[in-house]
Parts: C-alpha cells; structure tokens; sequence
C-alpha cells in the first residue's frame, strides 16, 4: 500500500481508514444487546411515579405468578446485599443504589426489578407491581433546594448541598476595587446530555465453579471493575468485565454502575444470566442520560482598552436526587477557568446542589461546555458593554503564543498554542468579511442576522485531579493508561488494550501508532482488547486523555520492542546498539547494510533461538508500557491550586445565524470551526469527533432540554419531546486545522474526544445574540428555544 | 395463559424465512433475536432514532413500527443484505468507511438502509436530498457531515461506473 | 416498551374488518400504517384487546382522478400520494402537506385514513382534509355514510367514527378553476416534528386577478384542524391585496384557542397562526397567478 510521507511521520497525520469500520458497515458490531448468553434472562423496572414520596409497602405476589418471571427484587432486599455506590465528593450520608429503599427521591427512580424469560414478559410482570407511595414535599428548583426550610433530598446529609467552595486566585477584590468598568449577569445552561442512540445495557453471568462474574456492560467508566465489585461485595478478581463490547457512542455518559450492581447481583443471586436493556423511557428518566443543569452568575472586571482584569464564576450545578462523579463537573472546568484568556484574578465559588430530579452524570467535556458558555457570553458582553469589537477584544486578552508553558491562577499549566493565529486562520477560511456582508444583507432584507464567536479550550489528557480538588480525604493522583504489545512466533504484531470504546477509534489509533514506531504497516496490526482480569492498568476514555495516554503508552511498547530488536541484532553483530539502524523491522550495520536481520530472523531469534539471545533478555517479543499522565500526581495546595489536564487544544468557532423575525425559527447559515489540537493522528477520525462535538452542541444551545414540571415529572421523556439534532438540523461545517504541538507528549499530540461541543453552543448563543442586539435584546439561558427568540424579539403589542 | 403464534413467512436478505410468532413481537426484534440478524439496531422503540430501519418491499421503514407478523408475504432487506453476492462490500459501504462516515457504528446500518433506498431511486441526489433522505435518522458522533460525504462518494462513484 | 399482549387478525377484506369491529367494538383498534399507533402501544398507553391489520386489503389502496375530486383508499401509503402526479395536478395541496410529514420512513408506512382516523390538530393531512371539505367514507356491518370532514373531526385525536366503522375511502374535492393555487407551510421544532401550527391555503382567482374561491385553515390552533369559510369568503372578488390577505390571516388567528405545551405557548402559536395563514395565502395567490 502506498502510504505518502506525512511532515515527519510515515503513518501519524496520513488518510487512513479506520480499523474498526468493515465490522460496523457490515453490521456485525457486537454491542451488548447482541450478546446472547444460554438461558438467559431479562430485567424490567418498575419506576416511581412520584418526585418524593415514601414507599409505604410494595405488593409483588401478582408480578411472581405472571409468567416467565423468575424473580421479583425490591430495595430492601439488593440494599441489604450490597454497598451503595460511591458518591465523590465527602458526603458518606448520601447514599445510593440501583433500587430505592424505604423512599424514593426522583420520579423515575426504580423501584424494583423483575426478571422474567423476555423484556416483554418482565414488562407484564413490572405492571402487576403494586406500590404504595406517601408523597413528600419535594423541590426541583435549584435556588429553592438552597433555601433555607427548603424539602431535604438526603435527611440524613443535613442540607441539600453536597458541595461548596469559594476558590480565590490572585487580587479579586483589588481588581474589582480598581477597575474601570464592570458588568455581571447570568447564563444558565439547561439539562442536558449528549445522549446516545444506544441506550446503556449490561448482561452478567455468575460461574460458580470458578466464582467469576463476568460482565458486559456498554460503558465508558473509569474503575468500573472496581466499583462493581466493591459494591458487590466480591474481591476485585471475582469480577470479569469484557472490554470487547462495541459501545453505541457514549460521549461520557455511559457510567452503569447502578444498572451493573443490579444486574451482577441478580446473576449471582439467581445463578442464571441476566441481561437489562434500559428502554428509552427507562433512559432517559431513570438512567445516566441527564446532565449539568447549572447557572453561572458572572462578574467581570475591565479596562477601558478592553483588558480583563478579574473574573468572579459563581456556578450553582444541580445534580438531581444522587450523585455519583456528577459534583466533580464543577471541578473539571478549574483547570481552564479563565479560558484561553490572560485574566490573572479569578474567583470562583462551584456549589452542587440537589433536587428530586433524575440524577445527573457525566458528560462530554465534563462541565467545560457550560463554563465555556459562560465566559464566552461575557466576553461578548464586556464588547457590547465598550462598544468594541469581540474579535478584537478576544485577541487582546488571548494568551499570546510566546508565553508558553502558561500558568493561569488556578495553578494549571497550558502547555502550547497560539490562538491568535488560530482565530486568524478561521476568519480567513470563513471569509469574515463576506460574512459580516451576509448579515447585514440578511438585516437588510428584514431578517434577524447574527455572527457568533466563541474561542475556547479543550483540556485533555483526563488527570482527574479535580477529584481531589473536591474532595480532601481522596487522596488518588494516579492517572495512566497501558498497552501491551505481542509479537507473535509468525511475527504479526498485536496490540492489547484495557478499555471498551464507542466509536473513538482505539484500534486505529494503536495500530498506527505501533505502525509508526516499529516502522511497519498499521494495516497488519491488530489491536485487542483484555477483560478486566488479564488487563493493564487503565483510566478509561474519558476527559479527552486516549490520543495522549493510549498513545503514549503504545509508542512506549512499541519503542521497547524495537530497543529489544536492536539489542538483539546488536548482541548477534557483535556491536553497540549504536552501530545500527532499524529500518521497516529490519536492523542493519550502519554502512554495511548487507549485515542485516530481517524481522523475521529476529522474531525468530526472540521465540525460539535462545542460544542467540541476549542474556539480559527474556525469551518472546512482548512489551507492556503503563503511563502516568505528564504533569500528573500532584495534590492541590491549600489555595485549591492544581494542575488538571496536562494538554490543551484550542478551537474557534465562527457561525452566521438567521432568525426568522416573523416566527424566532433560528437557522445556522454558516458553520466554520478553527481547531488546534497539536498533531493529528488520525486527521478524520479528529475531524469526525470535531463534527459531531459541534452537532452535540447544536443540540444543547438550540433543542435539548430535559424539562421538569413543578410536580417534578420528566416533561421531555422521549425522543418526541427531547430533540435531537437530524441532518436536517446540523449544517454542512468546515474545519480549520492548525497545529501547535504539546511538549508533553510522545508526538505532539492533545486530545480531541471533546472537540467541538466545548465551544458550538457558546458560538450560537453568541450569534443569536448578536442578532437580537439591535432590538436591545438578549438571551443568556440554554437552551434557546423558538419561542424564546420570539419573546425577546417581538415587540410587546399589548393583547395577549 | 400463552400468546396467540402466527405462522409468517418473509424473505429477508433474499431468503425465505418462516417461524411462529406471537403479534406482539416488533419486525425488529424478530430479526434480531430469532433470526439473529443483530444488524440492525434498536434506539427508541417509538420510531424516531432510525436506528431499526430496514428496507421493506426496497423502501426503508422503521422495523421498530412494525409487528413481525405484517412482514407476511413481503420482502426485508437488512444491513447484512447490503453487501454484494460475494459476500464484498457495497460501493456505498466502502464510501461510508472511505469517509469516515461512522464512528461507533450504532446508527449505520440505518444510515445505510436509507442512503441506499435514496440512491436506488435518485443516482444524483443533491445535498438537500441527502440530507432529508437521512432526515428520520439520528446520529450522535459524526454530525452527519461526514456521511453525507460517503452517500455523495457513493453517487459519484456509480456513476462512473 | 414492548406492546401489551392483543389479539392479531390480518383482515382479507373490508367486509372482514367490519365483522371483526363488530363482534370486537371498543376493544379493537385498526392498524394500518402504524406510525402512530405502534408507539403508544410501545408505551402501553393504548392496549386494545385486538389488532386488526388493514394493510393487505387491496380494496383500500387505489386512487382514483377524476375529474372533480379524486378519491383514495383509506390504506393508500402517504409515499404513493407523494409520487402520483396526476393527483398532485388535481389536488396539489396533497402532496404540497406530505412534504411536511414526518421523514421518508413515515410515509412509507403511513396511510392517509390512518392519518385522518388519528385525528392530530396539528398533523397536516387533517388539516388538508378540512381545507378542501374532504369527505370520509365510513363502512360498518351496517352499511355506508358519508361524513364530511367539519363533522369527521370531533376533537383532538377524536372522530366521529364509530367503533364499529372502518374508515374506507376519502374524497377530495378538486377546483375546477385554470388559475388555482395552493400552499402549505407550518412550523415544528425540527424538520418533520410535530407542527406548532399549520397552515394551509387554496385560491383561485378569474382572468382578471379576481379572487373566485379561497379556503384556508389552521393546525395545532385547537382541539382540530382548523377551516375558516366566512374569512375566506369575505377574500372573494378581491384582488387579494396584502392587506387583505394579512386581514384575513389575522381574523382566523384571533378566533383560534390554541394550547400550550413544552415547545409553544398559547400566545406563541396565536401569533404563529396569523404569520403562517398570511403565509400560506400569500403563496398560494402567487401560484394561482402564475398558472
């Protein structure tokens, strides 16, 4: 295969089809509701219809005599039988499980589960479960929660907040005291998730003989073994997770660990497998599906000229009645607080508060998207408020491409950039000129026209540092990721990796790195996945880290096996490993060619010939590599300083959007994204997940919102009322790349995973405000509905 | 008490299938479990996602709104029908993994279904058709972009044919 | 969201249908193109006793053009009236409204009767019907009538059909005028959701740019499709001058009660009515002037 050379690489940076793609077109994926296991079962739930209520009694001699049902579990038997889930913030009287017990705190929340021979009989079953409910004040407002005399979600926790710290950074108050000007408001960012058309599923089997419980689980969860286990009550190698499940996209949400309790519980229990699909409803009501609901009250400090002196966030994040890793959203964005902006003052006060909603999990960008939001909606405020320009007041508070490495007060290191050639490349490539024309033509013709901009940053590299940020008596500073790499006695190469993947191109991404390394065609690489037994230490794909953890663990292999090669051809020469070169797997005498081993020779010498292997060597061809995240490990300082991500990419969004002035019908009329994140090593799989980001967050800024009612039911349930970009709705986008390398990683290379949604709806928001500006309107709450646009746009008449 | 069976009989990838089936089970849960056609992909069970559609009679509907039972004397194509007798890849398949225009893969044999169903009837579909033609079909990583990309290689390379 | 258990019969004929409403009544629902019905089953929301399955009842899918109407089975799939071009020359607004169903999938299944019988305020094909006056055909182990579509639509998702009545064909009055235009248009979230309101509109106007007939209407503005007969007779013997066409749009809407809901408020979809029926008059002037 002609592969062309790729600046200094062969294969990093190069067109290439991705591995995983043949089995999906073909429709052999093997998610998990593909997986069927002999006898198996399958679970349906009962959901309380309430918001808060006590279980009064639960009446499930009907649901046992329905057919097909096996069994029939209540809270107060898993409850009692297993550990309540880990919360992560300090808050040990905020207890969880799978099934309520004694009360239930959301509408949705299960009750119980039926086990029956098929989903259809167990949904029979489910509905011949009579439960008794005593309704109990509730609160679903996020301001009322932290009222005083407010309804407690948790008694027992003492308050509804489950977190709150005010972070100063640097002289905000003398900032605030001496500047010039200042403005404050707030932007609210509305529940939200990046759902994914496949919901979560997992189906467990219990072997007694060996007393392992093997799982398949449609995740994307760090320490998901882990947790499963502790929470089961088994040693962490009673438990099997199979990472060789395709995940149907998950874009962080797919956490599980309620559902994989459950149903690891019920296998064990019942001894037969047992497998639970969520339904959509289940979904989106009682599942992982919801994410940050928060508001952000911002005050922002200025100079005449446009210089930012000091910002103050206070962020207010509803995590619905339970929390998981949810709080730690409110953290994330600490490592990019001020944005890609020179502010050298920033004060910022996260609280995560709970309600009887739906609880809410991770998410794509793990609260950076709202943070993002917020900023970017105050930049364009402190231009409106000057009368300035937005690109030029951007450019001017940029971080500027010589003060790299750059530490923002927060104590995070950005490691590259250069954002003002950035944003250059995006107006050139949008041609900003004609674009401000299109407006203005668009106005002139009686339309509503607005230009957004939104620059912002994408940390990755996923050093969950904000885990201990936000939680003292957590003490965990370990992020890493491994591969292990096997040559094998016919010399084809496999890649072994520890995570489940949705859609992110893992095997693509080994494959070319250890083609790159050892020099041989990615094509005839293979990359496997082991089950959670046999695996490496890994942290997950989660926080944009897999490009530079996963990366950098199969370069480090794969560099090992080639060290190895050499010492063996040196050990054979009789030479220094500095007399050769390695080219294509093949190790040569400098300036004697002809004095080769050829891969194959040496594979041979590795497998079987010991008597021509190094002494120091161990027989095979195999390396594993575990990689603690670069500038990782440390513990905050008492201020609340840390490094969090160690890489930050940067994108610019530029987008010209008309309205309707006649009916607020918003339309993305131009769509271009500027995007840095160092090099690529797989350029469309990169620009796939830019495209998508940018479509996920199409969605939040203009349609999705999970609604709640002042009785706290889930108003936008299904997929009728929670919408989903279409084709129809996503515009044709481009993207600009640039490149500023990291120096922190094996090739340059950031992360990528979140690209896109971290900055679109800042970009919309933006534009439609932009449009709305000479009406003396604005919008600062997402997500922006029709009839949002036109409430702000038409003039009042009078007459309802 | 047991659910009334119906005898169907449909040919599905060119085959004929015959089985007993009780009323209530949907086309698409009869393919994928008892035909085991795990192909196509269930999303939403109330016929928004896409993700289950299949071709009926050469149209794409939504498997998911359909009893297995109505599929009686009609003709199912599915993901795994799409490929060419040699068991290779269809020129639109091969343009979808040209392009990129999948990444997790669950909405694809939808996306297939009903590219293909556009390109059977319309060999030069505009953008605008494409994208309406995939309009009742939901994705969440690409943004669509790049499959559009795919059914317009696709158009474009059949026509050179 | 498995269906509920039901009985399943695949009717052969009409006859059949009637037999089995007959000996079933309220606990069987029809089936046709299911793409209403099945998910509210999914949902257990709905959970007749019976299904009967219309779909293979040759009887029921046909068009017939003619000269002043054309007439459709009730099971005539949505994508057939898309395609017909004799039936979008003589009733465009047909194929104008199908536009704006669903997506590709939907229409495949979709029946026109089924549309109808659903009876959704906003969904465009009630609409359309009680535009035009389309009159339903109703058959039953008793015998036929006739129900014209004002009559038809009892309220939302409700007819005037009896359970034991199969709806069996439609008729649909066509203009017999040369310069006859017609438009349809609404608003929705996305592309092929739900309307928050509709509107539909057919002009004709005389030689000299005179309005001769003019009809038009609102969905999602009340518990059914909306007509406006008086408003748009008052549009007669004018020239159809922007004004009074705006006029008009603004007279219907102020009639109208609309509901509120997740993505619209009343208020929102009162105005939406008058931007929209304006709109769709507007267009369908402009076609019959250029025919």
């Amino acid at each position: 295969m002609n592969v062309p050379e790729n600046g200094p690489y062969r294969y990093i940076g190069a067109k290439r089809r991705a591995k995983e793609h043949p089995r999906f077109v073909s429709g052999r994926g093997r998610f998990v509701a593909d997986i069927a296991l002999p006898g198996m079962k399958h679970v349906a739930l009962v959901a309380s219809p309430h918001a808060a209520a006590r279980i009064v009694s639960i009446d499930i001699k009907a649901a046992l005599a329905a057919p097909g049902v096996l069994h029939v579990l209540t809270g107060e038997e898993f409850c009692a039988s297993t550990d309540s889930l880990a919360t992560g913030v300090d808050a040990p009287k905020v207890t969880r499980f799978a099934l309520a017990l004694g009360v239930v705190r959301y509408a949705g929340e299960w009750v119980a589960a039926v086990v029956a021979d098929s989903r259809a009989l167990a949904e029979d079953a489910a509905e011949r479960i009579e439960v008794e409910y005593d309704p109990l004040p509730h609160v679903i407002d996020p301001e009322k929660a932290l009222a005083p005399g407010a309804p407690l979600v948790h008694p027992a926790h003492g308050s509804n907040v489950l977190y709150r710290r005010k972070f100063v950074w640097g002289p905000v108050e003398e900032e605030f005291a001496n500047a010039e000007h200042k403005i404050a408001f707030r932007a609210v960012w509305g529940r939200s998730a990046t759902v994914p058309i496949e919901t979560f599923g997992v189906a467990a089997q219990w072997d007694a003989g060996t007393g392992i419980l093997d799982v398949w689980a449609s995740i994307q969860m760090p320490k998901f073994p882990d947790q499963t286990a502790r929470a089961l009550r088994l040693p962490g190698n009673a438990v099997r997770v199979h990472h060789d499940v395709d995940v149907g996209g998950s874009y962080g949400v797919k956490r599980g660990i309620k559902h994989t309790v459950l149903v690891g519980y019920l296998a064990k229990r019942l001894g037969v497998a047992v497998r639970l699909i969520e339904d959509r409803l289940e979904n989106l009501r009682g599942g992982d599906m919801q994410g940050p609901d928060r508001f952000f009250d911002m005050q922002l400090a200025f100079d005449g000229d446009g210089t930012i002196r000091a910002m103050k966030i206070r962020a207010v994040d509803d995590v619905g009645a339970y929390a998981g890793r949810s709080p730690f959203q409110l953290g994330k964005p600490v490592t990019a607080i001020c944005g890609p902006y020179a502010i050298g003052a920033i004060e910022y006060e996260p609280t995560s508060v709970m309600t009887n909603k739906t609880p809410q999990e991770a998410v794509r960008g793990f609260g950076q998207s709202p943070t993002n939001f917020a900023i970017e909606r105050a930049i364009d405020r402190v231009a409106r408020h000057l009368g300035m320009d937005r690109i030029e007041l951007r450019k001017r508070n940029f971080i500027r491409n010589d003060q790299f490495p750059y530490t923002i007060a927060s104590g995070s290191t950005y490691d590259s950039g250069d954002y003002h050639a950035v944003l250059d490349e995006t107006l050139a490539a949008i041609d900003y000129a004609s674009l401000v024309r299109a407006r203005d033509d668009a106005r002139s013709s009686g339309r509503l026209a607005g230009i957004g901009i939104a620059s912002c940053l994408e940390p990755s590299g996923g050093n969950s540092a904000f885990e201990v940020l936000m939680n003292p008596k957590n003490e965990n500073t370990t992020w890493m990721d491994s591969c292990l790499v096997r040559v094998d006695l016919s010399g084809a190469i496999t890649g072994v990796i520890s995570n489940s993947s949705a859609g992110q191109g893992h095997e693509s991404l080994v494959s070319t790195v250890l083609g790159e390394i050892l020099e041989r065609d990615p094509e005839t690489i293979r990359v496997v996945r082991a089950d959670s037994l046999t695996a490496l230490p890994s942290n997950s794909p989660v926080g944009s880290r897999m490009a530079i953890m996963l990366g950098g663990a199969a370069a480090g292999a794969a560099k090992t096996i080639k060290e190895t090669l050499v010492a063996i051809a040196a050990h054979n020469f009789e030479c220094s490993p500095g007399d050769l070169e390695y080219r294509d797997g093949s190790v040569s005498l400098k300036g004697a060619p002809e004095k080769r081993l050829d891969w194959d020779q040496l594979v041979e010498i590795a497998h079987r010939k010991f008597h021509k292997l190094p002494a120091a060597l161990e027989p095979g061809l195999q390396a594993k590599f575990v990689w603690g995240v670069p500038t990782g490990g440390a513990l905050p300082t008492p201020e609340g300083r840390i490094q969090i991500y160690p890489c930050y990419a940067f994108e610019a969004h530029i987008v010209l959007v008309e309205i309707d002035p006649d009916t607020g019908k918003p339309a993305i009329r131009k769509y271009v994204c500027g995007h840095d994140c160092g090099v690529m090593i797989n350029p469309d799989i990169v620009h796939g997940m830019t495209y998508g980001g940018i479509a996920h967050g199409i969605g939040a800024a203009l349609y999705e919102k999970f609604s709640y009612t002042e009785d706290g039911q889930l108003a936008s349930g299904t997929f009728m009322d929670y919408l989903i970009p279409s084709a129809m709705e996503v515009p044709a986008m481009a993207i600009v790349d640039h490149c500023t390398p990291s120096p922190l990683t094996t090739f340059g290379q950031k992360g990528s995973g979140e690209a896109g949604y971290l900055g679109a709806p800042a970009a919309i928001a933006n534009a439609i405000n932009d449009a709305l500006d000479p009406l003396g309107a604005s919008i600062d709450t997402l997500p922006i509905s029709h009839l949002a646009i036109w409430k702000a746009s038409a003039p009042r008449k009078g007459a309802p | 008490m047991s659910e009334t069976l119906h005898a169907v009989s449909v040919e599905v990838n060119g085959k004929p299938r015959s089985a007993q089936v009780p009323a209530r089970l949907s086309l698409v849960d009869w393919l994928r479990e008892d035909l085991c056609l795990t192909g196509t992909h269930i999303g939403c069970e109330h016929g928004v996602c896409g993700a289950c559609s299949v071709m009926l009679d050469g149209e794409p509907v939504r498997a998911c709104l359909m009893y297995a039972v109505q599929a009686h004397g009609h003709s199912v194509t599915t993901v795994e029908g799409l490929a060419r007798p040699d068991g290779s890849m269809s020129v639109l398949q091969d343009s979808f993994c040209e392009t990129h225009g999948l990444q997790c893969g669950y909405c694809t044999p939808g996306m297939l279904i009903a590219s293909q169903c556009l390109l059977n009837s319309n060999p030069t579909p505009t953008e605008e058709q494409i994208r309406d033609a995939i309009g009742g079909n939901l994705c969440r990583c690409t943004g669509y972009q790049q499959i559009v990309e795919a059914v317009q290689l696709a158009a474009e390379r059949t026509r050179a044919k | 969201m498995k269906a509920a258990p039901f009985e399943y019969a695949r009717a052969a004929s009409v006859a059949e249908v009637c037999e089995l409403l007959r000996r079933h009544g309220d606990g069987a629902k029809l089936l046709a193109g299911g793409q209403s019905l099945v998910p509210m089953m999914a949902m257990r929301l709905v959970r007749p006793a019976w299904l009967i399955d219309i779909n293979e009842i040759a009887a029921l899918k046909f068009v017939s053009v003619e000269k002043d109407a054309v007439r459709t089975g009730a099971c005539t799939r949505q994508c057939t009236i898309e395609r017909d071009l004799a039936l979008a020359a003589r009733v465009p607004l047909l194929a104008q409204a199908l536009a704006w169903v669903g997506h590709v999938q939907t229409r495949n299944r979709g029946t026109l009767g089924g549309s109808l019988a659903h009876a959704d305020p906003c969904a465009e094909l009630p609409l359309v019907a009680q535009v035009l006056g389309a009159r339903m055909l109703l058959r039953s182990g008793s015998g036929t009538r006739t129900l014209e579509a004002e009559r038809f639509f009892s309220g939302p998702m409700a007819t005037s059909a009896r359970s034991d009545e199969c709806l069996e064909e439609i008729h649909w009055p066509a203009w017999s005028w040369r310069h006859t235009g017609s438009a349809f248009t609404e608003i929705s979230v996305r592309h092929g959701d739900f309307a928050m309101v509709a509107a539909a509109a057919q002009i004709a106007i005389d030689g000299d740019g005179r309005c001769v007939r003019a009809a038009f209407g609102l969905g999602g503005a009340g518990g059914t499709p909306l007509a406006f007969p008086k408003i748009a007779a008052r549009l007669v013997g004018t020239r159809l001058d922007d004004a009074a066409v705006n006029d008009a749009a603004h007279a219907a809407a102020t009639e109208t009660e609309p509901g509120s809901d997740l993505h619209a408020s009343a208020e929102y979809r009162r105005h939406l009515a008058g931007v929209l029926a304006a709109r769709a008059l507007r267009e369908a002037r402009e076609r019959a002037r250029s025919r």
